[in-house]
């Protein structure tokens, strides 16, 4: 796997597989706020990933199953009982919290208070 | 007392036995080794000193009333460190990361407490690539290690502080995870023994989660004899995972020279491409050394390995994805803007392939191409018990050569990720050096919870050879 053939390649010209609007798009899916400078970076980088990556596309998989999991355990449970052994106190919970009082993590509301 | 503490678990635990030493003098022996090289080697994020010396004080008074207490736990009075995605009651663990670089676990990982049980002492917390994400160390959101083979080179990663720290002897062990050869690229790179077990053998439970179906939790030691004992203690069902099968734990320690007659090793093809020379050479020499030992050698081809980084580009993210959410300022940690550029990346590539329109033709296809991989290797382990190839296609790079290319980095995992899709353990051992006096590594494969073999082969390749006793001298 040398990596020769990637050293002074030109920055491609054609058209990007991600887009800006594309890349800002997932980024708020992902809760994600970017620069200008992140949003052209990550958009050179990403695109690079996806055409490399796209390259299964051409892989023939016509009736191959999909593995989504290598254990082949299904449903796995337990008994519905208290184990005070792993389980956290409110104090222990909420100490790595930013934001606390009275026991309860504080966070930013999510509704106008009328 | 040994200056350069080049000693294994079972020889320290000997010296106990012998009255060489107190379980404080080895202690304070790595305490003192870790402060004076660690400054160059970077290995740690948090060192966990005072409450180790309370310990091994503690236990030394309990070894004097009760001597037999070496016999019923097997890491009695051994230090050790721990990669920074476990969790450590009352330490911190920060994943290698600044969102949670504050963050003080309020409980132990499984595998922390049955290491703890069995008599490890934490000396502290290793530096990492950020959330599990790289191959050299450089994606650490804290200054990055350095390899103590030559402290201008990449130790490699995700576990790059492990690799360093029990490379330069500053542990005589440390925990490790692998997602794609996150353990055994720091043990190729640094030159010591780097396990990635069965996905499932090892609980993850208290781990920090990077892609949930790949993440298997490992460790790197001298040898390999120290491996198997490690595993001993850390495998097993956990009712915490429901990942863990409930598959019995073998006395692997017991079974180590029991080796099988007429094992048949395998020699993927594909994993003789694309590696450098010097790579090369060092395999085929240990090829030799298994004819040697009497070992039949078959050819056995794994043809989807190229097509492994793709699907692992694929699997991966998504599920970093997912498990990153969790990220959001509010039960722990800063904004998420704090994320590092890799994480964002990986963030973005995972919710881009799982979003609706693209889920078809990326993931679903992956993991579709995954089976073929799985495929491959239920064919390989027809012709042969365990395979043997590299773990990395050349020898550690300098500090900044890749750093500014992500997709070359992914390049890295050619011959790592496809064992991480397929579930197996692998264990990486040092086969010798380049020119540059730069440590080669490579790595035993198996077919699922095959550790026993993997141990037992690697044995052997130890007690025949002397790679893994380097160390290195700065």
């Amino acid at each position: 796997m040398s990596s020769s053939s990637k050293k002074g390649a030109p920055i491609s010209l054609k058209k990007q597989t991600l887009s800006p609007q594309e890349v800002l798009h997932v980024a708020s899916l992902a809760n994600l706020k970017l620069s200008e400078k992140e949003v052209s970076l990550f958009q050179n980088q990403l695109s690079e990933v996806l055409d490399y990556v796209g390259q299964l596309q051409s892989v023939d998989t016509a009736g191959v199953p999909e593995t989504s999991q290598v254990t082949g355990l299904e449903s796995i449970t337990r008994e519905d009982k208290v184990e005070l052994t792993s389980c956290l106190t409110q104090g222990e919970a909420v100490a790595n919290a930013p934001k606390s009082e009275n026991g309860y993590i504080k966070v930013k509301a999510i509704m106008k208070a009328k | 007392m040994t200056k350069d503490l080049n000693l294994s678990i079972t020889e320290i635990l000997q010296g106990y036995k012998d009255h060489h030493w107190t379980i404080q003098e080895i202690t304070q022996g790595y305490i003192g080794r870790i402060k004076k090289l660690d400054p160059q080697v970077k290995a740690f994020l948090t060192y966990t000193f005072d409450e180790a010396l309370r310990q091994a004080k503690e236990m030394d008074q309990t070894l004097v009333k009760n001597p037999k207490i070496l016999d019923e736990k097997p890491l009695f009075g051994i230090p050790y460190a721990a990669k920074d995605l476990f969790s450590t009651k009352g330490v911190k663990t920060t994943a290698g990361s600044k969102i949670i670089e504050n963050y003080i676990s309020p409980y132990d990982a499984t595998a922390i407490s049955r290491i703890k049980r069995a008599g490890g002492i934490l000396l502290g917390k290793l530096n990492q690539d950020a959330w599990g994400h790289g191959t050299s160390g450089e994606n650490s959101d804290f200054p990055p290690t350095h390899n103590p083979w030559g402290l201008d080179y990449v130790p490699g990663g995700s576990s790059s502080g492990s690799g360093a720290a029990v490379s330069a002897r500053m542990v005589p062990f440390a925990t490790a995870t692998d997602t794609a050869g996150s353990a055994r690229c720091p043990a190729s790179f640094c030159g010591v023994t780097g396990l990635k077990p069965t996905y499932g053998r090892v609980s993850r439970y208290g781990i920090i989660s990077m892609a949930s179906s790949l993440d298997s939790i490992g460790h790197i030691t001298v040898s390999v004899e120290d491996a198997a004992k490690v595993l001993g203690v850390t495998a097993g069902h956990d009712n915490l995972d429901a990942t863990t099968p409930k598959v019995d734990v073998p006395n692997y320690q017991e079974e180590l020279n029991k080796i099988p007659k007429g094992l048949k090793i395998g020699v993927p093809k594909e994993y003789l491409e694309g590696v450098t020379p010097e790579v090369k050479s060092q395999l085929e020499k240990a090829i030799e050394e298994f004819k040697d030992l009497g070992f039949s050698l078959v050819e056995v081809s794994l043809p989807h390995t190229k097509l492994a980084i793709s699907v692992y580009y694929i699997v991966q993210p998504a599920e970093v994805s997912s498990n990153l959410a969790r990220f959001d300022g509010n039960r722990f940690g800063h904004e998420r803007e704090t994320f590092g550029d890799e994480a964002k990346r990986r963030i973005m590539l995972g919710t881009y392939i799982l979003s609706a329109g693209y889920y078809d033709a990326y993931y679903k296809k992956a993991m579709q191409v995954r089976t073929l991989i799985c495929r491959d290797f239920a064919e390989a382990f027809k012709k042969a018990d365990v395979l043997i190839g590299p773990v990395m296609p050349h020898t550690a790079f300098k500090i900044g050569e890749k750093v500014n290319d992500p997709l070359l980095l992914y390049l890295e995992d050619v011959f790592t990720a496809p064992i991480n899709l397929a579930g197996l353990p692998s264990l990486a051992i040092p086969c010798g050096f380049d020119q540059k006096k730069l440590p080669v590594g490579m790595q035993i494969i198996g077919p699922q919870f095959s550790e026993n073999t993997l141990f037992q082969l690697g044995h052997a390749y130890q007690m025949k050879t002397n790679w893994h006793k380097e160390v290195p001298h700065f």
